[in-house]
């Protein structure tokens, strides 16, 4: 293992390796996380591969509109003619961009902030965790709501900025909490006694302890994510143009899909946020349980009669 | 007469505790004077409360005196400053922790904390050099084979075994002094005496002074050279450790050594158990600190607080009935 | 001085489940306790002291799990009784007083409250006559009643401990169980302790198990004295025949780490290694990779327990000739 200069890095580092290691190795025995490692692995497929998987362009409009399920179109027509299975597929590609981006970037903001309010303490601290608190406490749904309606067809850039901006507050809180408890560990003050500068403590001696806890504030943000953008879109403040699940419910309620005898059109999207987020609620469970024995389910043992 | 490394006098470091608006002083420690040599192990031996560990931090800078001074190889603290200047204090007295479960961090190779110590300390030793120097240090303190530790993740090694990478990281400073902080009290009994030996040879082998910071009475003797008696925040008795362990002169290191548990001694003291505990030191009066303890107390004692005082033969106590006739106590052996 | 059997211990094995495999905690371990004795129960960390302490006051939580043996107290088996029958034995007529009472007691309750509790929860006692017994137990252990309407954090930690004491004693039960109460204290809080504790016993005539990683500690108090090591009983006897003439090289190496302060200065060598790895024990004897006695015979196969002028110990030293086995 090299050990880095004295030069500070820019970027926090992950014991990539390590904890991907770990990772699949728990994936592999929790049930609830090959469940949710399956979903999302289906779901970056649909996105990374649209083309090859959608029959059909998703914006044309070249088909029989309000048609159910056929063979040709597993899951029918919209009511402009188009594909609605070829309309998920694409989708998809939206939705975890925003999921990864968004929920990125409030797992980004919620390490610095956190992390730095417990380790700095004090004015610094209270003055952080004041901005925490407030942005916690504040319905963000309708704050969200405010912001994007200021820019009129929110466009994808918008949304993953201000999904991240208003969604980093729960971690920080947890975060902070977990810097808070390790100020007393030893290999800390030890730090400190050698002469490591504050910064090179936060970035190479705190961070790397707690990616799991990184880990876990991000799949809760993805979460977020996935779901207040699709609630955003529907109820138009997304770009209507756009390819994703949540234009679609804003399409499909604009022409009253589930009465008039197109409901898949509305059904088939809200499904897919849907199984999204539990993607990433079942990979956050797994990681609780990963780390913290305590929460594992427990195997009840027959009493064997063990030979001496 | 050993050369003088460490020099403390009328040491004092006050904390203010209770809520924002109150003036209350916890007097941590109080008016404490002693010296390490070169080559020497010294042991502070007190209980909770006592200020032992207080003194350790502030004899590594984590805290400044409230007064007092502590001089280093004849220079103050006080005028340790700059960042280079702490850098290059610290690299001559490191400090070893007590608790082996939290000194090192999980999420890094042994390697690494050893590495940066050497990266911040050691000028002397080139980028390409500090493998076979980490190698160096982990062999000196009889972790082999070092080039496998090396790699090793602290869960992967015992208690005993990280409390010897707390070591062997101070040792990569090469240190002149190595203040050890209760650093075996969290490990397993029949693994101290491994760690015990490994600081008497290190100090045989490399002449580091430690300054050994305990509550047990009994491994200060296996390996000090002199004894500093630590009670709420007063030094009570100083002076070779054997001399001191004979004949104790002050009440409260009489107390301390009836209260040590030996297996090969007899049960022969008076039990009448003595249920006091070290006071916490909040503001406190004129007197001497053990008085409400003491079965020897007089009249002065609770008044006047007792100053270390010579008694001849590198012994010091501060106790106003010692220093006028040492009393006689049912012999402890 | 010890009278009939009150708890008879027989072939108890508990099993945690952790990622690595079930983990053996407490290896098929046998032992007897008479009324009015004093048993110390010694080994290092993760011996499976504390576990067998909890499995014989059935106070094992998953992932642990007794999955063998018997648990015989007062002609009852412990094991298979259920919630109902446990709790009227439970602090009537044992109780258990934890390591840290800092974490046993509950801080925001007064020492009155706490004790209120556990007098209503196992008899019908009266408020009157619950504030009487709980000022004549504080009285007991040497403190104050005053102090019954304190929180925890206003005692020191010597009260502390003794007031965990005092609760253990509110029904006179006739076990108590300590699982290291004396390890947060200082010597000399330690040694007023343990005189206390002793004094207790002979006076109220309850039988005590006593848990602790520090043998010196219990030598002038305890009746006999049981070694673990790796989950396993290793040596058990009369407590002054263990000290004079320890028989496990295991308990005289652990005899031999404590520096004495009296006589001359020798250097020791403790027990160099470390104990092992419970998810995959060794084939043989568990402290054959560090005693300094171990022999072919010892990896082969764990020795039995053997029997030789009153101490029970597990070494191949002593299985000489097949007569004298007794199991």
């Amino acid at each position: 293992m090299s050990t880095p200069s004295l030069a500070v890095k820019p970027v926090a580092p992950f014991r990539f390796s390590g904890v991907l290691r770990n990772l699949l190795r728990a994936t592999r025995r929790n049930r609830k996380a090959m469940a949710g490692a399956i979903l999302l692995l289906v779901f970056l497929v649909l996105a990374i591969f649209p083309g090859q998987i959608a029959p059909d362009d998703p914006s044309a409009e070249i088909f029989a509109p309000g048609m159910g399920p056929s063979a040709h179109h597993l899951l029918g027509t919209t009511a402009y003619g188009q594909d609605i299975l070829s309309q998920l597929v694409w989708g998809t590609r939206l939705s975890i961009i925003i999921a990864f981006a968004a929920g990125g970037l409030a797992t980004a903001l919620a390490v610095l902030v956190g992390v730095s309010a417990a380790y700095l303490g004090g004015i610094a601290d209270g003055i952080l965790s004041l901005i925490t608190d407030v942005i916690l406490v504040i319905p963000i749904f309708p704050l969200v709501i405010v912001i994007a309606a200021y820019r009129k067809n929110a466009g994808l850039f918008t949304l993953i900025v201000v999904l991240g901006a208003l969604g980093w507050s729960y971690g920080a809180r947890q975060l902070r909490s977990q810097t808070l408890s390790m100020r007393t560990r030893d290999f800390l003050e030890s730090a400190r006694v050698r002469g490591e500068r504050r910064l090179y403590v936060i970035l190479y001696e705190i961070l790397p302890t707690m990616t799991s806890l990184i880990v876990a504030s991000f799949l809760g943000a993805a979460l977020y994510a996935v779901l207040t953008a699709a609630g955003l879109q529907f109820i138009g403040l997304g770009d209507p143009n756009s390819q994703s699940w949540g234009t679609m419910l804003y399409w499909a309620e604009n022409n009253e899909a589930l009465g008039a005898g197109m409901p898949l059109w509305a059904i088939a999207p809200g499904i897919c946020v849907a199984l999204l987020g539990a993607a990433f609620a079942l990979l956050n469970y797994a990681f609780d349980e990963i780390s913290n024995p305590a929460l594992r389910p427990s195997r009840r043992r027959r009493r064997e009669d063990l030979s001496k | 007469m050993t050369d003088e490394l460490v020099r403390a006098e009328g040491l004092t470091r006050h904390f203010r505790v209770g809520k924002m608006l109150s003036r209350q002083t916890l007097h941590a420690v109080d008016d404490v004077d002693f010296t390490i040599g070169r080559g020497e192990i010294v042991a502070l031996v007190g209980e909770s409360g006592s200020g032992k560990s207080t003194i350790a931090r502030l004899l590594a800078l984590v805290y400044r005196p409230t007064s007092g001074e502590i001089f280093f190889e004849g220079r103050p603290l006080s005028r340790v400053r700059t960042r280079k200047q702490r850098l290059a204090y610290s690299s001559d007295v490191p400090m070893v922790f007590q608790d082996p479960y939290s000194s090192l961090n999980p999420a890094y190779r042994i390697s690494h904390g050893i590495g940066r110590g050497i990266a911040l300390h050691r000028r002397d030793v080139p980028r390409d050099g500090r493998r076979q120097e980490i190698e160096r240090v982990l062999d000196a303190v009889g972790l082999t084979p070092a080039g496998e530790i090396r790699r090793k993740f602290p869960y992967e090694l015992s208690g005993g075994q990280r409390q010897r990478v707390g070591f062997a990281q101070a040792l990569a400073f090469r240190p002149k002094l190595i203040i050890a902080d209760e650093p075996v009290s969290m490990l397993d009994v029949s693994i101290r005496i491994g760690l015990l030996n490994l600081m008497s040879e290190l100090r045989a082998r490399e002449g580091v002074s430690f300054l050994y910071i305990t509550h047990d009475v009994a491994s200060a003797r296996y390996i000090a050279d002199r004894v500093l008696v630590m009670y709420a925040g007063h030094l009570v008795e100083q002076g070779p450790t054997e001399d001191v362990l004979r004949d104790p002169k002050h009440p409260y290191t009489q107390l301390l050594l009836s209260a040590v548990p030996d297996p090969q001694a007899d049960l022969g003291i008076a039990d009448a158990a003595d249920i006091g505990e070290p006071p916490k030191v909040v503001d406190p009066k004129e007197g001497c600190r053990f008085q409400p303890r003491c079965p020897f107390a007089e009249a002065e004692c609770a008044a006047v607080t007792p100053l270390l005082r010579d008694l001849g033969a590198d012994r010091r106590v501060a106790c106003h009935v010692a220093e006028a006739d040492p009393p006689e106590v049912a012999a402890t052996g | 001085m010890t009278g009939d059997c009150m708890l008879d211990v027989r072939d108890l094995t508990v099993v945690y489940d952790s990622d690595r495999g079930p983990i053996v905690a407490v290896d098929h371990v046998d032992l007897d306790l008479s009324e009015r004795e004093f048993l110390a129960i010694v080994g290092e960390s993760g011996c499976g002291k504390s576990t067998l302490l909890y499995a014989i006051s059935q106070l094992l939580s998953p992932p642990a799990e007794v999955i063998g043996g018997e648990v015989i107290f007062r002609g009852a088996n412990m094991v298979s009784l259920d919630e109902g029958r446990l709790r009227s034995i439970r602090w009537r007529h044992l109780s258990v007083v934890m390591q840290s009472a800092m974490n046993a007691l509950n801080p925001v309750l007064t020492v009155a409250a706490q004790m209120r509790d556990v007098c209503r929860a196992h008899s019908s006692m009266s408020d009157a006559e619950i504030e009487a017994r709980s000022k004549e137990v504080l009285r007991l252990v040497s403190i104050d009643p005053v102090h019954l309407h304190s929180y925890p954090h206003q005692l020191s930690g010597g009260m502390r401990q003794r007031a965990m004491i005092a609760m253990a004693l509110l029904f006179t039960p006739d076990l108590v169980i300590m699982d290291e109460p004396t390890s947060a204290l200082d010597v000399v809080a330690q040694r007023s302790l343990m005189v206390q504790v002793k004094q207790l016993q002979e006076k109220l005539g309850f039988a005590v198990i006593f848990v602790t990683h520090d043998v010196s500690l219990v030598r002038h108090f305890s009746d006999r004295l049981m070694v673990m090591y790796a989950g396993q009983l290793v040596e058990l006897g009369a407590t002054r025949d263990v000290f004079e003439q320890p028989l496990h090289p295991y308990t005289r190496g652990l005899l031999e780490a404590f520096p004495s302060i009296h006589g001359p200065k020798v250097r020791l060598l403790g027990i160099p290694g470390a104990p092992p790895d419970l998810a995959r024990p060794p084939a043989g004897c568990r402290f054959a990779p560090r005693c300094p006695s171990a022999s072919e015979r010892c990896l082969a196969s764990v020795p039995r327990l053997l029997t030789v002028g009153g101490i029970r110990v597990r070494c191949v030293i002593h299985d000489q000739v097949p007569a004298e086995v007794a199991q």
